[in-house]
């Protein structure tokens, strides 16, 4: 059943994957990157990690997507050629990384290792545990991650402000 | 009766592979910031995999780390083209040769 799952949850968020890189249209590929989110949202949910499921869900597909889709039709580019001419590249990298990929698996007769005994399930719940981690162990890092989220929004509003490209 | 941690590395390998290839192939330049979060994706269902299969919430952490880096690349990356396409009127990446020599 649990195979099951995660084969529809796989399918769906491939070909979503595929439609976002092959869709000529940019409001369609964002829309199928939802699609992705939203399932891959629903194999976190599968993994018992709800906190990051639901995280998922508020800032990939409420935040971050509505941004894409913000700048897709404030922009309105029509007409535009679709592929670049480094698929000879693409091609190159992409075979390179999926061969390695293989010969990874193959040589090392596809095991991982076997999970440490005693550490299952946490008694708290998913939410509860992350927190205390986040707020013990990662207490710098996330820390780190304020200042960047920091100079990530003085960054953009710089960035955006009329005359920024022309000063020079 | 739990899914084996081998089937999320390979999806998670598949689609990695998926969004290196559309960041190399497509020409504009939202549809290769998409992309780059194609490949943010697959780095996550990897780590909440492990996650899962070794009973260490740490991996959970660090999604939760690469999402806030996601949206600071997404804020930044999505000025910089309204600033581009204010410049250029274009998203085309092969208008951009400015550092090209």
């Amino acid at each position: 059943m649990a195979t099951f799952v995660f084969l529809y949850f796989a399918a769906v968020i491939v070909m979503a994957a595929l439609l976002v890189v092959v869709v000529r249209n940019p409001i369609y590929s964002a829309l199928s990157l939802l699609v992705m989110f939203f399932h891959v949202a629903g194999l976190y949910v599968t993994l018992h990690a709800e906190f990051l499921a639901a995280i998922q869900i508020i800032v990939y597909a409420g935040a971050i997507l509505v941004l894409y889709l913000f700048v897709v039709m404030l922009l309105n580019v029509k007409r535009e050629e679709q592929f670049n001419r480094q698929g000879p590249v693409a091609l190159f990298l992409g075979v390179v990384l999926l061969t390695e990929a293989v010969l990874l698996t193959v040589s090392r007769g596809f095991t991982v290792g076997t999970p440490s005994p005693g550490r299952e399930g946490p008694a708290v719940g998913n939410t509860e545990s992350i927190g205390e981690l986040l707020y013990s162990t990662y207490l710098f890092p996330f820390e780190i991650a304020s200042l960047i989220l920091l100079v990530a929004m003085i960054g953009a509003v710089i960035l955006s402000k009329k005359g920024i490209m022309e000063s020079q | 009766m739990s899914v084996p941690v081998e089937f999320y590395m390979v999806l998670s390998g598949l689609v990695f592979i998926i969004g290196l290839v559309g960041v190399l192939v497509r020409k504009n330049l939202i549809i290769i910031l998409l992309s780059i979060e194609l490949m943010l994706n697959a780095t996550n269902i990897n780590f909440v995999a492990f996650s899962s299969h070794f009973g260490n919430l740490s991996g959970q952490v660090f999604v939760f780390f690469a999402l806030t880096v996601a949206a600071a690349e997404v804020a930044v990356g999505l000025a910089i083209i309204i600033a581009l396409y204010r410049h250029h009127a274009s998203i085309n990446v092969d208008d951009f040769r400015l550092l090209k020599w």
